[in-house]
This record gives C-alpha cells, structure tokens and sequence, in this order.
C-alpha cells in the first residue's frame, strides 16, 4: 500500500459519528456534500482547512455511535489520507476498511502527535513517523485480508475480485 | 477451551467446530438488516458488484423508520431509491408508513429475529436482539449490501465480558436503569470490540421489554454484541411472535471471560446520564434541579409497550408542566394499536403530551421534536451526543420513561417515586 503523508488535525477520545458528520446532512449520501459538513461541530475550521493527504489523529474510541458508513466516507472525501487513533470503534473500523479509508490504532503515536505535525504512515510496517518532531512509532499493521481490501479500494471490489 | 454463547453462534454459522477469540471468519446470515438512511448507500454499493440480485429475498429486511413519514424531497428520495430496489428484487420484509415501526422494536414483534440467530444490520442498534438469543451486530451499509449479495459477513471473534444480575429491582427500576448504570460503571469503550454476556438469577426479574432495551445499549459501552440466555420468558415471547424455527445456545461451563462485573438489581437507583455521553451518568438522589424543555418517551431503546404502561400509569390524571413539551412515539404501529386500546393514548392527550405516529424523529435530530439553542431535553432514548438532538448547545439527558413522565410533570429531572 502507498504510504500516507500529510499535516495533522487532532482530536480527543470519543469523537463520535454524530459530530464527524450530523445527523442533519444525513439526508444525502453523496461524498462531496457530506465532506462539506465534515466535523463542524466539534471543529468549524476543519473543512476550510484541511489539504488532500493531510491525516487526522485522535485519542481513545474514534467514530464511536452510530453505523452511518457517512462518516469514514466524508472523512474519505474530505482528503484525509490516514486516521490513527489510540482506539477505534468497532462499526466505524469496518467501515472504514469496507469503503477503504485507511486508519491504523497506535496509542503511542496518537498520544505523542501535536496538531500541525507532519506526518508520514507507512502501512506495510505500521512504522508512523512524525517528521516533525523526528520520533517514529509501532502502529498495528492490518491482516492480509484487510490490506487486501483497502488496497482494492473497498469491499465492492474484493468481493468482485473474489 | 469453551466458549462463550456468541462465540458458539459464530461457530456454528461460520461451519466450524469451535472458534476463539481474535480469530477471523467468515459467517452465514439469517438476516441483513437496512433503514432509510443506510439501505440506499448499500443499494448504491450492490449495483456495483458483479452479483445477480439478493441472496434470499426473505432473509433481508428494509425498514423506513428514520425521517418517514418522509420529513423532506431527500428523504422522500432515498425511501424511494429502497422501494424500488424491495420491489425489484420481490424483498419481503420491506415496511413503510403503515407498516413500519422503529427497526428495533418491529423486527422482534414480527418475529423475524430468533435465537440463535446471526444477524447484521446497517444500523448500530442491531445489537438489540442479543435479547431473545441472537447473535446481532451493527454494520456499515457496504456490509449491508456485501450480506445481501452473498449471505455472508466477515467478524473477528470477540472475548467477552460476563455481566452476571442478581436480586430483584425495585418499583420504578427497569431495564434502562440497569444499562445505564452499567455504562456508568466501565464507560463508553468499556466493552470495545467484546459481548456483553447477561447471565444470573437477575435474568428471570427482566422482562422481555428491559432484556430489549439494554442489549439495544450495548452499543454505547462500545460492545460488538450483547447477549441474554434463552429461558422461559424468552421461549414465551418467541412463541408468541414467530413462527420459525429457533436453537438456544448457551455458554459452556468453562467459557473464558476477560472479566466479570455483578450487578446487584436491587440496589438499582433511576439512573441519569448527563450531557454529553452516555457514561455520565448520576443516580436521581444525586441529579439537583436540573430545569428542563422537552421530553422525549420513543426510540428503539424505550419506545415499546411497557415504556408507554409506565408513562401512561405516572401521568395518568396529571399535567405536563407548563412551558414542557411532551413528546410520546409508541414504537410499532401494534403497539400504537395496543396503547390505544389500554387507554394510555387518551391518558397522554389528555396529560397534555403529543403522540406520534411510530418515527426515530428527534432521537437522532432529525425532525418532530428539534431542540434550540440551550434547551434541555430529558429523552428515553440512547445517545446524548452534542447536537444528537438539535442545536449543539442544547442538552440531552437519558432517563427511563419513569423518570422521563415524572420529568414532564414537574418540568425538572425528577424522581418518579416523588411525583
Ligand atoms: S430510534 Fe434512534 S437509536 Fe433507534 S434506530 Fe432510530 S435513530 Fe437509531
């Protein structure tokens, strides 16, 4: 898999689906319109700020709440290129694979990384460096199978490979 | 080494002798479950697959339940999108305004889930099923439309956390007391990735209606799945409700758990969790006057016949407060029909409530009940995330429909003992 690399927004423990994109806006699924309203209410400058590739770290229980697969895609079609975080939640792991939104747990990394970090992830190893500060970490590299759909771009097209 | 009652239905869906925890698998489906914000993603994802229709077309359930009676063009286009698809594909178990209830509470009443079972649903909540002995777990919609194409789902095997009841619960206690104080108690992530494993003498003191309620909030603990052991009252509701064949499962005697928590039922306290997670949570001796705008008595979590029996009995003769908005959704259309015939509609109107036709509505923010800046809202739903329920600044408090029918009456959080 290519490896990420970008600027970092970080967040706290048990930033919840609710807020990566409300309920509101679930009223669509196009990926454009969600990532418009993608973490406004926990962070307004967010979808003004964020570049292509730039990656999101947070704490403990990222995208826990409900299953609306909206929220790893607006985090997808945002740009985001990585989400590392202490913990994920359960539905919003799959998810993110199932869509292939790359996110890896690595509670050193998330802990350590300061917002505006430049960062770099390589998911092959797991190795994250923050090229900012220079200090690298150990992330949990995916099983085959998981790679395997991310690399294919999602579950649709594993179970199309298949 | 044993296993956990998940972990045989896992087992035995997923063709194998035994499974352990960690291990990946792949597993047969008895149900795949949508609703009318997740079902047209996963429509969207099925037409890109190389598959030739569904997998079985009983064995697929689509239920309109969040923004129906449609609350805009958008929503009234995604239900759409989903009927189409339902009526292509001859999908039985498709309901819509006249049939549908919240997902939750209609698919038990129509006994289209038993136990034993493996269920997914594109919905969080899917985990409330763990009630009547199934495995049930919540999914995204590209699982959803994965489960539909093939009948299948890939799931790591979970550990598992052994929640053992005892005693018997006092008046006024009921399931959503014993879910709340256990979130209170390990916290939001406190089962990540884990079940839930009811177990206990405390078992028999629940009825059907609070097993419900609190496997639908193993979600907010974090848990993959949450689980009760099949016994008479189980058996009972499921003859009642269905006419298909079930297999009870049970934990073997050296199951491994990662650890043990007892509850004891009957030094339960109504129990509220504050803004904003459902972790926050305060017993209503320690809650003070808290002045509220709103109250909310619906949703998956407590919106069946009991929680209406409940409300119905606290408000019965009484007035919501003045300045209170009282908003009541009875679950199903059944149990709309049933609240009707025992007299607790008239009780509610009467009382000064609305009662609405069965929706999600304002349990996720969506429409019939939005709360404005500031406002506060003692709600019997699950979540209490900021701006789950409107603006982001208002407040969302969980309560039980007791404490949610004592609250109306006097317009601030209170003891239903003391109404
Ligand atoms: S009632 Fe609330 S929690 Fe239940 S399915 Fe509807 S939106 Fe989800």
């Amino acid at each position: 898999m290519e490896k990420a690399k970008g600027k970092v927004f970080k967040y706290g423990d048990n930033v919840d689906t609710d807020v990566i994109i409300p309920a509101r806006y679930l009223n669509s699924s196009d990926p454009k319109e969600l990532a418009a309203h993608c973490m406004e209410d926990i962070d307004k400058e967010f979808v003004g700020k964020v570049k292509t590739g730039d990656i999101m770290v947070a704490t403990k229980n990222f995208g826990c709440g409900s299953s609306r697969e909206h929220a790893p895609i607006a985090i997808k079609a945002s740009g985001i290129s990585c989400v590392i975080a202490d913990t994920f939640a359960r539905i919003f792991y799959r998810n993110a694979i199932n869509i292939g939104l790359p996110i890896i747990e690595c509670p050193e990394a998330a802990n350590a990384i300061s917002a505006g970090d430049e960062v770099e992830v390589d998911f092959d190893s797991g190795l994250i460096t923050d090229v900012t500060t220079g200090k690298n970490f150990h992330g949990q590299a995916f099983p085959e199978f998981m790679q395997k759909i991310i690399d294919l771009g999602g579950l649709v097209n594993y179970i199309n490979e298949k | 080494m044993g296993m956990t009652m998940t972990q045989k239905i896992l087992a035995a869906h997923a063709g194998l002798d035994s499974v352990s925890a960690g291990q990946l698998i792949e597993a047969d489906l008895d149900l795949v479950l949508g609703n009318d914000i997740t079902s047209p993603v996963a429509v969207h994802e099925i037409e890109k697959m190389k598959v030739d229709g569904v997998f079985h077309k009983d064995k697929i359930a689509l239920v309109m339940d969040h923004f129906v009676p449609n609350k805009d063009i958008k929503s009234a286009e995604h239900c759409k999108c989903v009927r189409e698809f339902a009526g292509k594909n001859g999908i039985t178990n498709y309901f819509a305004v006249g049939q549908m209830g919240i997902e939750h509470a209609l698919l038990p009443e129509k006994g289209l889930v038993v136990a034993g079972d493996c269920i997914i649903g594109a919905d969080s909540h899917t985990c409330t099923y763990g009630a009547v002995g199934a495995f049930s777990t919540g999914v995204g919609s590209t699982d959803m439309a994965a489960g539909m194409a093939t009948g299948k789902a890939w799931f790591k095997v979970p550990s598992a956390i052994k929640v053992e009841l005892v005693g018997k619960p006092n008046k006024f206690i009921s399931g959503k007391d014993v879910i709340l104080h256990l979130i209170g108690k390990i916290g939001v992530d406190g089962a990540l990735y884990r079940s839930l494993e009811f177990t206990g003498d405390g078992v028999k003191e629940l009825t059907m209606d609070d097993r419900l309620c609190i496997c639908n909030m193993a979600i907010e603990a974090g848990a993959k799945n949450g689980i009760f052991p099949v016994d008479e009252i189980t058996k009972k509701y499921l003859d009642e409700h269905t006419k298909r064949e079930y297999k009870v499962y049970a934990a073997d005697a050296d199951a491994e758990y990662d650890e043990t928590i007892t509850i004891d039922l009957s030094t339960l306290k109504s129990t509220v969790a504050f803004p904003h997670l459902p972790e926050n949570t305060k017993t209503i001796d320690e809650v003070g006057e808290i002045k509220i705008d709103q109250v909310v008595i619906g949703s998956c979590t407590n919106g069946r016949f009991e929680d209406l029996e409940t409300a119905a009995k606290i408000l019965k003769g009484k007035k919501v407060a003045k300045g209170i908005r009282c908003i009541i959704i009875p679950g199903t259309q059944q149990i709309y029909l049933d609240a009707m015939e025992a007299g607790f509609i008239r009780t509610f109107i009467e009382a000064g409530a609305v009662v609405s036709t069965p929706t999600c509505g304002p349990c996720l923010g969506g429409y019939m009940g939005i709360l404005a800046s500031k406002e506060r809202c003692v709600s019997t739903t699950n979540r209490n995330f900021v701006g789950r329920m409107g603006a982001v600044d208002s407040e969302i408090y969980l309560a039980s429909p007791a404490v949610a029918a004592a609250s109306a009456i006097t317009g601030y959080i209170s003891d239903p003992a003391k109404v």
